[in-house]
């Protein structure tokens, strides 16, 4: 069988598993009765009627008539750069306590969220990477630190000691 | 009406403070300066700023957050008529006829329609929502919680209507957003739902993290993705700004026509911008051309004042629900709750009374903002245009590093920034298989006030469904979002929705 619309059919698939998931997961907790509704109630209601929507969608896109389209492909590239950035970012600034790895700070955070998040575009030059991390480097640095005096831990742990 | 001015004169007491000007200006000013960049509506403007304002007193935090609002709705039309780039699916009207314009060296007047179209709407919204923000709340509070679990199925219903692309996709975000609205710690039971465990998923998924996550994040990996030359921008020259007398009669109808249209709509649950910019372009091309004017589509000063007043006045009286319900009509009144909440405040009719001096002043900061963004805007054009050169390969890393900072300083906890991640993978495969996002954000805010008024409704009526519509106002209700539902489904409807949202692609 060829799915027509697979845009329809994968998202179908996905809320389907998504209202599965979240309907098994209530009935974990207590569910109770519509009068004294327990945690679990308003949860399976929902996960059920998900489901079954999802699988409604999904269904959809194999009718015949519908007018075919493609995912297409993904674009992994800017994908995993921009996420890898963000969590670069989070390692750097926070370290990560039981893989041991110290908290750099946010000066050291920036410079590497902004160089690999930037290798996500089409032209990709260390240089101009390296001045817009240090623009914004201050900026941030301005504005967070001294204008909102927002707790961040700006250098390495181990400079600053 | 002397109540009406009483509660105006306090709004403006509050607001003239030398402290709470300064916020509405930064806020409009900001607001502006991120909205213009390409690509970036007014919910990842908002929720991109929202934590630089946690530190502010609330009053302040509320003020700055509504300036940037209508700031980066300014600077969205602005980056709609000289680059014919909409920053948000309520400026795609915008581009019509402000592109053409802009195209035939006349991008100046345009710019001066919308902004004095918007300014108009402005303070005609700005005066219903004083008017009748408190007869809604009286109401408000004969409100149970049948009533109040009818009005969010109304405004969930009011949102999907207004989605583009499949409806039913759209009824799947939502339930897929009250869902995420549920993990963390269930009030009643104290009982940590779908937690696995991890501490900081008790307190549930934060609404920044999804919102930055999906529509900041989302959006860079999905333009990235697109060829360079779709994303390459040439900004339309700029010579005169001063629309002629001509244009002025012309547009000055149109502006009238649209702040009625807007005003009226933006109440409506699911209303807001969109609706009303799309609504009163509509009527715009039904209206007859007068001799010499040119069609709608092709340049035509009607088509940029008539959606924008309307699309101001929307987003104005789209802070009625919000304010007197707690009810978030559209993604950024979600937004608007979200900081309201961070604040201790709980939105709902109780606010009025209670903090007074937070309602009144709100409201009349509305006014000072649009105020602001005509005398702020016209002026600073040149450095707007200057703004929207800047290449995307400086802006988006910056965009990157500032939800990441915005989303740890919420919490200082680097869990935001991996739920900021995680959010940013959804939201590029919500992208890829045409899910819209916005009705999933409604989703997350209303799912615990939802479940709560549900499970009082049903508490009181021991059980019975029925109750929902039996009580007269909660069946009212049910029946209008059911006659939404068939309407948006039957044939005639469905096919000139899908015209109207033809040209968002």
């Amino acid at each position: 069988m060829k799915i027509k619309r697979q845009k329809d059919f994968y998202s179908g698939l996905l809320f389907a598993i998504a209202g599965a998931a979240f309907a098994i997961g209530a009935t974990t907790y207590n569910v109770g009765t519509a009068a004294r509704m327990g945690p679990g109630y308003f949860p399976l209601l929902l996960g059920s009627m998900l489901g079954v929507l999802g699988l409604v969608v999904a269904a959809n896109s194999l009718r015949a008539h519908a007018e075919p389209n493609t995912v297409g492909a993904i674009a992994w590239k800017p994908l995993l750069l921009v996420i890898g950035a963000n969590l670069t970012f989070g390692v750097l600034l926070g370290g990560i306590s039981w893989l041991h790895l110290p908290a750099l700070g946010l000066v050291v955070a920036i410079y590497a969220l902004v160089v690999i998040a930037a290798m996500a575009g089409s032209q990709f030059s260390l240089k101009s990477a390296l001045v817009l991390a240090t623009v914004l480097a201050i900026g941030s640095y301005i504005t967070f630190i001294i204008g909102l005096s927002l707790q961040f831990q700006v250098w390495p742990t181990f400079i600053t000691g | 009406m002397d109540q009406l001015i009483q509660h105006l004169s306090l709004g403006f007491e509050t607001a003239f403070t030398l402290q709470n000007l300064m916020y509405a200006f930064i806020g409009c000013l900001l607001g502006t300066m991120i909205g213009v960049l390409p690509g970036i509506g007014p919910t990842a403007t908002i929720a991109m700023l929202l934590p630089a304002t946690y530190a502010l007193p609330p009053v302040a935090a509320l003020i700055a957050l509504a300036g940037i609002y209508y700031g980066s709705q300014y600077g969205g039309s602005t980056t709609a008529i000289l680059v014919n780039l909409p920053g948000e699916a309520a400026s795609v009207v915008t581009t019509l006829d402000g592109h053409q314009m802009a195209k035939q060296g006349r991008g100046g007047p345009a710019l001066a329609a919308a902004g004095l179209g918007s300014f108009f709407a402005g303070c005609v919204g700005t005066l219903i929502l004083a008017a009748f923000a408190p007869p809604l709340t009286e109401l408000a509070f004969k409100f149970g919680p049948a009533e109040y679990f009818s009005l969010m199925v109304l405004g969930l219903i009011g949102a999907v209507v207004l989605a583009s692309g499949s409806l039913l996709k759209a009824i799947c975000m939502i339930f897929l957003g009250l869902l995420i609205g549920l993990i963390g710690t269930d009030v009643n039971s104290g009982v940590a739902r779908y937690a696995f465990d991890v501490p900081e998923l008790t307190d549930g998924v934060s609404f920044i993290a999804v919102a930055m996550g999906i529509f900041g994040y989302g959006e860079i990996i999905a333009n990235l993705a697109k060829p360079e030359q779709e994303r390459d921008v040439s900004v339309a020259k700029v010579s005169h700004l001063w629309p002629t007398g001509e244009d002025f009669r012309r547009m000055f109808p149109a502006v009238l026509r649209g702040t009625a249209l807007g005003s009226t709509l933006g109440i409506l649950p699911g209303g807001g911008s969109l609706l009303s910019s799309f609504a009163s372009y509509t009527l715009e091309k039904k209206m007859p051309l007068r001799a010499g004017e040119p069609a709608l589509g092709t340049g035509n000063i009607r088509g940029v004042a008539g959606p924008e007043s309307a699309n101001n006045a929307g987003a104005q009286t789209s802070f009625i629900p919000m304010l007197t319900l707690g009810i978030p009509g559209n993604p950024v009144m979600a937004l608007m709750v979200g900081a309201m909440t961070i604040h201790n405040i709980q939105p709902g009719p109780q606010v009025m009374s209670s903090n007074p001096e937070l309602f009144w002043g709100l409201i009349a900061s509305m006014w000072i903002g649009n105020a602001m963004l005509i005398i702020l805007n016209l002026p600073l054009i040149g450095v707007w245009i200057k703004l929207l050169s800047i290449p995307y390969r400086w802006l988006f890393p910056s965009i990157v590093l500032f939800c990441a900072i915005g989303v740890y300083s919420t919490n200082n906890n680097t869990f935001d920034i991996w739920m900021v991640g995680l959010f940013g993978i959804i939201g590029y495969v919500f992208h890829k298989l045409e899910c819209e996002p916005a009705p999933l954000l409604l989703g997350l805010i209303l799912g615990p006030m939802m479940e709560e008024n549900l499970r009082r409704a049903l508490l009181l009526s021991r059980g019975n469904w029925g109750e929902l519509v039996t009580r007269p106002i909660s069946a009212g209700l049910l029946v209008a979002a059911a006659m939404l539902l068939v309407v948006v489904l039957s044939p005639a409807v469905r096919s000139k929705r899908e015209e109207a949202f033809v040209d968002e692609d």
